[in-house]
């Protein structure tokens, strides 16, 4: 069990990494383009949007580790 | 055109790999010789090789669209990792990656290890080579899986890859040190860009998407991108410049 669960850890450490988000506003962004072209609408510039406003969000409380 | 971005973020993202695992693999071996040190690299090349072999015919035999709607999920959570790892880098607020800090402490902490032989083979220098080689190398056989299953064209990205392997090799082979002088993070920032944009461009046309030019919207995507990253770049040193964020917690 424990080592099934290193190995879970492992993967979700790998494809997911330590901003969770990152993952989660990429798959919604995608989500949301597979619903809007469904209809008449233009779907593609969604996942860029959605990008770039994860990029921002995530980074907008980000403070420095390292000394300058 | 896309077979040419792709090679090159291919080749860029493989080549900064192996650059990380050729640190590893030199500081052990020039601390506990060679001998063990190949077998892990052996070793690990064909873990990787097999995961490669397994994966990639696996994945092409999805419908197209379910398999870039998934590649590009997959590249957009790394390669969103990557890019915003780099910004906070380029910006200062994480220290830069610096290979030949890291070989001297890999060196030391090799030198401290108990020397565990047992018959013929050092397991401390294999598993630590085999180690280095297998983790940075699953990064480039998740490039090659992807890129290669969602463009059909397996051939041109191992190709890349196994350029950029011999490139490494050949250089670390030749001047026995890390290779320091690489530019490493500028490397990383735009292979942060490239798999962010390729993980827009596919999972977004996987979805049902239509691109306005075709394959020209991915070079579209590579300088926006780009240009967002320049920008977030310049805002966070700003910030910090004006006090507004204060050091010490964390990125």
């Amino acid at each position: 069990m424990r080592q099934l669960r290193a190995f879970g850890r492992f993967w979700w450490d790998f494809v997911i990494g330590d901003d969770w988000r990152l993952a989660l506003g990429g798959g919604c962004a995608l989500g949301l383009t597979a619903l809007v072209a469904r209809t008449d609408l233009s779907a593609w510039w969604i996942a860029p949007v959605v990008v770039t406003g994860l990029l921002v969000t995530t980074l907008a409380y980000a403070k420095p580790r390292a000394p300058h | 055109m896309r077979s040419v971005i792709l090679a090159a973020a291919a080749f860029a993202a493989c080549a900064v790999e192996m650059v990380e695992a050729l640190t590893i693999v030199l500081a052990v071996a020039l601390t506990r010789g060679w001998r063990s040190v190949r077998l892990g690299i052996v070793a690990a090349l064909a873990t990787l090789a097999a995961v490669v072999g397994a994966l990639g015919p696996t994945l092409t035999l999805l419908p197209l669209d379910a398999l870039r709607v998934i590649v590009g999920f997959l590249l957009l959570a790394f390669g969103l990792q990557w890019l915003r790892k780099a910004i906070l880098r380029a910006a200062r607020y994480l220290p830069l990656h610096d290979e030949a800090a890291i070989f001297d402490r890999e060196v030391a902490e090799t030198r401290a290890a108990a020397v565990a032989e047992r018959g013929h083979v050092d397991w401390y220098a294999f598993t630590l080579s085999f180690k280095g080689v297998f983790l940075e190398g699953l990064e480039v056989a998740f490039v090659v899986v992807t890129f290669g299953a969602a463009h059909g064209d397996f051939p041109l990205i191992i190709t890349s890859a196994v350029t950029a392997l011999v490139v490494v090799a050949g250089v670390g082979a030749i001047v026995h040190r890390p290779l320091s002088r690489v530019p490493e993070n500028t490397l990383k920032f735009g292979v942060g860009v490239m798999l962010t944009s390729f993980g827009t461009f596919w999972g977004s046309e996987g979805a049902g998407a239509n691109w306005p030019g075709g394959d020209a919207a991915l070079l579209v995507l590579v300088a926006m991108y780009a240009a967002i990253a320049f920008a977030l770049v310049t805002w966070l040193r700003s910030r910090y410049a004006e006090g507004l964020v204060v050091a010490g917690e964390p990125a």
